[in-house]
């Protein structure tokens, strides 16, 4: 079985964001990048398909040379070689188009993704690539096997899940808790240096969306601290100051 | 000319978010001299799909196929393909859901459109259209200035303020044709929670943390839940302990809320928590520690034990009421 992991290169979830050159760039100092967590459940779980089916696991980040620490990690944790696609990602049809032509030269049974990216949060790129590819895809994933050549595997769905059965190949969106996050161990991170990285130059994509201009939101204003014993006042102000009741 | 709205419907009448999209549909439309139509999929009644009117839209194409009853992003898309080259639409729009979000994308990759995800502005139409959108999980914007001829929206619930109208709209059945291809996947069960009220759509939550101590200390937080018409969600921790169910879980990694009120008992306000809560209007934390984090990003604060703050204001705002 060839299943595709697909990671994103983002801010640590703790990240202070703020942005450069006009609000025109994300200010990436003092920022630690990490693989994306959703992204980092999809390659967990792609780990252990593989050693419960047999296989490969090949990585593929749509980004410039800085992301390649992330990628070495991928392949500690467990994957087998890697693809970097060379640009600098800008949006998610640019980045969907380059994954659906790599899966075109490959015929994996499994794309693996994260349910969303955690910098632009879109959840489009399993859809986009999906239709691309002309195959289908599901997210959120949060359970998922494979028996013989079909999927079984539950989505979420508003307040509850679905199981459902379907033929590979597919594209799948995935969240906890389809797998635990995998640490990588020395033994991993010593073969991750010498496993293949390939860098491919992208293919060519129309501008679609431009990101123009980056703001952030208004400060919040004070915090009213209301004293334990007047919990019917919070109710007032609930109803007539903030209007929320 | 029309600007063509996505909408889900659950129990028969059309979802608040989905009542969202279509306000921001018929504003849209107003702004560009065109009107807007309403795609509905799925069994839904005509009296219901009709008052899609009240918020804005003139018209809805029902695409009532039995097929089209269960949740398939690959053939919801495909509809929604045709229904856009039928009313020749440039603009489509839908609510920013897991649905909406899948639809969007393979709508997007049929129409060689872009697909804008969590816009949080009307367009700015001068000189080209501009939206803004969240961005970093709430912790910031962009305003994106989009190329393409044909525009996918799916807007961020709390973006607009739903308006009505009082009219209804003109109802016409949608014949798409179906590919096969869409059907291979079969729903083998489906698990349900049993609260009416789902937490993406819910006006107001109630959410517990590890200051609720143990899964059987969750009843003071759901009375209150109850009394103010709320849906409960957790921290990460408290789903993970097995406390309570995965999909009440919010934050950076769980679901994303945007609801008017939101109220935090015993949540520290980790950075990870706050991003899948900021797109709330108003945040109430109730924490025994005063230097907890999360009254930071609070407008209302109350510094005391969860067990005795929750039934005491319970009984308020039942009195209240
Ligand atoms: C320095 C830098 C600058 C960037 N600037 C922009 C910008 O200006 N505008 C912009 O839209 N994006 C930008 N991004 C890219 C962003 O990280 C995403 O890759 C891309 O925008 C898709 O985001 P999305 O929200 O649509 O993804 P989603 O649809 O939310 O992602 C779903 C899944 O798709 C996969 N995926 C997404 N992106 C990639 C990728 N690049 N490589 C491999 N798999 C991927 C992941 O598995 C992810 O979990 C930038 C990234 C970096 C590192
Ligand atoms: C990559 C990553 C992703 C993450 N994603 C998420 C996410 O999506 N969502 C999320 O929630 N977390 C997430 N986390 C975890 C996050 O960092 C915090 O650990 C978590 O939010 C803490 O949960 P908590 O506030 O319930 O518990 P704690 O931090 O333990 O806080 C408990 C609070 O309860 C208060 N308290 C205790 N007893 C009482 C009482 N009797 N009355 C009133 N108050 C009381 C305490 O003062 C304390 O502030 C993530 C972490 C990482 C690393």
């Amino acid at each position: 079985m060839k299943i595709l992991v697909c990671i994103t290169n983002v801010p640590d979830t703790t990240a202070k964001i703020t942005f450069a050159e006009s609000d025109t760039k994300l200010n990436k100092t003092g920022i630690q990048f990490i693989i994306g967590p959703y992204d980092d459940y999809a390659l967990a779980r792609a780990v252990e398909l593989k050693e419960q089916n047999g296989g490969t696991v090949t990585v593929l980040n749509v980004g410039e040379a800085e992301g390649e620490p992330q990628i070495r990690k991928a392949l500690a944790i467990g994957a087998d070689d890697a693809i970097r696609v060379n640009a600098e990602p800008t949006d998610s049809y640019f980045v969907a188009s380059q994954i659906a032509h790599i899966a075109q030269q490959n015929n994996y049974d499994l794309i693996l993704m994260g349910r969303e990216s955690i910098d632009f949060n879109s959840g489009v790129v399993h859809g986009l690539v999906g239709e691309m590819l002309g195959i289908p895809s599901f997210s959120p994933v949060m359970k998922l096997d494979i028996e013989g050549s079909t999927a079984k595997f539950a989505r979420e769905i508003d307040g509850g899940k679905e199981y459902m059965e379907a033929p590979l190949p597919l594209v799948f969106g995935c969240q906890e808790p389809i797998a635990d996050w995998k640490i990588p161990n020395m033994r991993g991170i010593m073969t991750a240096r010498t496993k293949p990285l390939q860098v491919v130059e992208p293919v060519a994509v129309d501008d679609m969306a431009i990101n123009e201009k980056y703001t952030q939101p208004a400060a919040k204003g004070e915090c009213k601290m209301i004293p334990v014993e007047d919990v019917e006042k919070l109710v007032t102000l609930l109803r007539t100051e903030a209007k929320v009741l | 000319m029309s600007v063509l709205v996505f909408v889900e419907i659950d129990n028969g009448s059309i979802k608040k978010s989905s009542q969202e999209a279509i306000t921001y549909g018929a504003e849209v439309a107003r702004m560009t001299n065109a009107t807007a139509t309403v795609l509905a999929l799925g069994a839904a009644d005509e009296s219901a799909l009709a008052q899609a009117g009240n918020f804005g839209a003139t018209k809805v194409l029902h695409a009532s196929d039995s097929k089209l009853t269960q949740e398939n992003n690959m053939a919801y898309a495909d509809v929604l393909a045709q229904a856009a080259l039928q009313e020749g639409s440039s603009v489509i729009v839908m609510a920013k859901t897991g649905l909406g979000d899948a639809v969007a994308a393979r709508a997007a990759a049929k129409l060689k459109a872009s697909v804008i995800s969590g816009v949080t502005s009307l367009p700015d139409l001068n000189g080209g259209f501009k939206v803004t959108r969240s961005i970093y999980t709430g912790k910031a914007f962009a305003s994106v200035d989009i190329r393409s001829e044909i525009k996918i929206l799916a807007i961020r619930k709390n973006a607009i303020e739903v308006t009505e109208s009082g009219n209804t709209a003109t109802v016409e059945p949608f014949y798409p044709t179906l590919k096969d291809a869409s059907f291979t996947a079969k729903v083998t069960d489906v698990e349900k929670s049993n609260a009416e009220l789902s937490l993406s759509e819910a006006d107001i939550i109630v959410s517990g943390g590890r200051g609720m101590k143990g899964p059987e200390n969750w009843q003071p937080l759901i009375d209150l839940a109850k009394a103010l018409g709320a849906a409960t969600g957790c921290s990460k921790p408290v789903s993970d302990l097995d406390w309570r169910p995965h999909h009440e879980h919010i934050g950076q990694t769980g679901i994303k809320v945007a609801p008017n009120l939101y109220i935090a008992c015993g949540i520290s306000g980790a950075i990870q928590h706050l991003a899948g809560v900021n797109g709330s209007k108003c945040i109430v934390v109730i924490n025994k520690d005063p230097e907890a984090p999360f009254f930071k990003a609070a407008d209302y604060g109350i510094v005391g034990d969860v067990f005795e703050v929750l039934p005491r204001l319970t009984k308020a705002i039942e009195n209240s009421k």
